[in-house]
């Protein structure tokens, strides 16, 4: 099984990998685009699947361009999401978008901070937590698995402000869809 | 496997669990991306981990340890290996009493290096026995298995890492813990351990012999294995590239090599023999194919192109179909910066507007090299700042050679400036010389790490300090103390001073890093709790005496 909602199998994958998940995560250093993708790749975990994770840090610590591959499913091999297959592309950082577009698959969908009105947050830190809300309404993993993962990749005096950005984000989505008549932007 | 025996980890974290699982007694090395979580993680754990002034001192402590009968882990990146090659080399014939493990991380297609050397060389060429794991769960099974070579063929072993293999997650189920650490004790064996040539030319012939019964029985080690397929292609590959031909290739029949030195050629031949086409796929220098075709087994290399960079899935496939056209250059990040409020903005916009001519070194400050700074004119690796700086004034005319400046981080000077400044001092160009020492408190580019000038240990609790104003004055008399961002005029004041002079002079530009600023400020209360605790305790003690 697939673990997208609503969304055809990737084509271009070949059997062994068409019911992996791939997300690429990608910002500029300090936006905590790592720690997005650690907690997807905790939830993703936590519901027992194989997961890989696969990042560039360094160098890019000092405000470069950063980037964090997360693939789920039955049996990952290649912890790097392929160029043109990526299923979900979060971008917490609109300058970006275009050095990044070309990772996702025909069909697939930009996540970037347009999907959240941010003045909502309470903490514009919280972006990538948001982006993760927007996120989970598209994957089939548990609400707790995802509460499970905020949890452990987050200090506890930072947990209420997520817990909202995650809400935010969520409602974001649902909303989108509503307007766009339950198409998928 | 019950779940909670499973764990999501990064290769680096999977290490220094092995590392605790396996006893290792001490565990040093020197911060370098990707190597640098293991030791943090292994010390976090519980662990003993401290961090050494550089690698071949971390490598000669480790020696020390496994020389006891200890069980050691030494860590670096690829370009570490290059500092502690002169320790490998020797202790390869000397050998060990207890276990030394050696983790390497190379960088290929740099995305922290300065050049993307391929370790596996060394292996060959100290003959030191070499396994190359290609995720997480490896990565803890081959650290347990390298302490267990180490310990049984008393020789150290070199464990290779990638990137990929270093910062990806996934998966590790954990053994159970081996029992208790190893009792030490010491034996003399001056023959063994005195590398003199009477006794360093048997112990070549021993390590020769050595290698080849590990050779002989790696044919049937558990390291290297098949994973069977389509007889039409056979693919042998190592590392984190398995995982990508694993996913390029699913039909393929695999020789997945974790034995990387010494080579047994025989199962290699053999499996070339069953497969109707047979490539060798690997990152970085063709040193599979090199061995296996010179041991005149028919097997495929990949085009010269993929020595260059990564591998990936979709290189994997270009290789497959022998696509050697040009590949589409990857769309450009942003690169990175200094950063908003560093104070080595002030130094690098200061060195511009001297037009000095900037020998630099390796750190953050390196980013001065790059617009709008544009301040750096060399780099190449650790310390070479000041003997490069030395050269180009011995050599230009005077004139140019009088705006020469070195500037070197305060961790990289410790790693590898003294004895550049001892050069300084002994062999003074008649220009003078002026040495720039940004002294920020921390290991910044690797991730904020303590090292001996911070005078705190890997875990931030206070240890003896090495105090690099102290050195610089012993050693060239003339040194400066300035914060450049609190003083930027006087900081360009002092510098045009010293430079005019042509004496030879230290300026230390002294101001934490802005993203360790807080940390160190916490560091140092805590210490300071901690000394006022104990005053209190001996004042406390005194009383009870008195009374």
């Amino acid at each position: 099984m697939t673990h997208v909602k609503s969304m055809e199998p990737n084509p271009a994958a070949p059997d062994v990998i068409r019911n992996v998940t791939n997300v690429v995560f990608a910002g500029i250093g300090g936006q905590g685009v790592i720690r997005a993708s650690d907690v997807l790749a905790a939830a993703a975990f936590a519901e027992g699947l194989d997961v890989k994770k696969a990042e560039v840090h360094g160098m890019s610590q000092r405000g470069g361009s950063v980037r964090s591959d997360v693939r789920f499913g039955s049996r990952v091999f290649s912890p790097m999401v392929p160029d043109g297959q990526a299923d979900f592309l979060l971008v917490l950082s609109g300058d970006q978008v275009e050095n990044n577009r070309d990772l996702l698959r025909p069909g697939g969908v930009l996540i970037d901070p347009t999907w959240v009105d941010e003045s909502r947050l309470l903490s514009r830190k919280s972006l990538n937590v948001a982006l993760l809300g927007v996120l989970a309404t598209k994957l089939e993993l548990s609400p707790d698995a995802w509460a499970k993962a905020l949890r452990e990749c987050f200090k506890s005096e930072l947990h209420h402000a997520n817990e909202r950005a995650f809400a935010v984000g969520r409602e974001s989505a649902v909303a989108v869809a509503r307007e766009s008549g339950g198409i998928t932007p | 496997m019950h779940q909670s025996d499973r764990r999501l980890l990064s290769g680096n974290e999977a290490i220094a669990l092995a590392a605790i699982d396996g006893n290792v007694t001490l565990g040093t090395g020197y911060p370098g991306t990707p190597s640098t979580e293991i030791l943090e993680r292994f010390s976090a754990a519980g662990g003993r981990g401290q961090w050494a002034p550089n690698e071949k001192v971390a490598m000669e402590v480790g020696v020390g340890v496994a020389t006891a009968g200890a069980t050691a882990l030494v860590t670096m990146k690829h370009v570490g290996l290059n500092v502690a090659a002169d320790v490998l080399f020797t202790v390869a014939y000397a050998g060990v009493d207890g276990a030394l493990v050696v983790a390497v991380a190379d960088d290929p297609g740099m995305s922290s290096s300065q050049n993307e050397q391929d370790s596996r060389h060394y292996a060959l060429a100290a003959a030191a026995p070499m396994i190359e794991p290609s995720d997480s769960q490896e990565a803890y099974e081959f650290t347990l298995a390298a302490i267990e070579m180490s310990r049984r063929w008393k020789l150290p072993i070199l464990l290779r890492l990638t990137t990929r293999v270093c910062h990806s997650k996934s998966i590790v189920v954990r053994r159970g813990l081996d029992g208790h650490a190893a009792s030490t004790t010491f034996t003399r064996d001056i023959a063994q351990r005195v590398m003199i040539p009477a006794h360093a030319r048997p112990a070549h012939r021993r390590l020769r012999r050595k290698l080849d019964e590990i050779r002989e029985e790696s044919k049937a080690s558990s390291l290297n294995r098949i994973i069977p397929g389509n007889a039409g292609l056979g693919i042998i590959t190592s590392g984190a590239t398995f995982l990508h031909v694993r996913e390029a290739a699913p039909e393929a029949t695999v020789l997945k090599l974790g034995m990387i030195h010494p080579l047994a050629i025989e199962p290699i031949r053999a499996f070339a023999a069953g497969v109707e086409r047979c490539l060798v796929i690997e990152e970085g220098d063709p040193y599979l194919a090199d061995r296996i075709l010179a041991a005149g087994v028919k097997i495929e290399s990949r085009p010269e192109m993929y020595r260059f960079g990564e591998l990936n899935v979709a290189r994997v496939r270009r290789i497959l179909s022998r696509d050697d056209t040009p590949e589409p250059a990857p769309p450009r990040g942003k690169p990175p910066q200094l950063c908003p409020g560093c104070s080595y903005r002030a130094v690098f916009q200061t060195l511009n507007r001297l037009d000095c001519i900037v020998a630099g070194d390796i750190g953050c400050y390196t980013l001065g090299a790059l617009p709008p700074f544009s301040a750096m004119d060399t780099q190449l690796c650790m310390g070479a700042s000041i003997g490069i700086g030395l050269g180009l004034r011995h050599a230009l005319p005077d004139e140019q050679a009088a705006r020469v400046v070195s500037v070197i981080g305060d961790s990289t000077f410790v790693h590898s400036g003294l004895t550049g400044l001892a050069e300084m001092v002994y062999n003074p160009p008649k220009t003078g010389h002026v040495l720039l020492i940004l002294d920020n408190g921390t290991t910044a580019m690797t991730g904020q790490q303590e090292h001996p000038a911070t005078g705190r240990t890997m875990g931030h609790e206070p240890t003896g300090r090495l105090d690099i104003e102290a050195i610089a004055r012993t050693m060239v008399g003339v040194v400066d103390v300035i914060d450049p961002t609190a003083d930027p005029v006087g900081f360009e004041q002092l510098l045009r001073r010293r430079l005019e002079q042509r004496r030879l002079a230290v300026i230390i530009a002294r101001r934490p890093c802005l993203l360790a600023a807080a940390d160190i400020r916490n560091y140092e209360k805590a210490a300071a709790g901690k000394t006022a605790e104990s005053a209190l305790a001996c004042e406390a003690l005194g009383a009870e005496i008195d009374a």
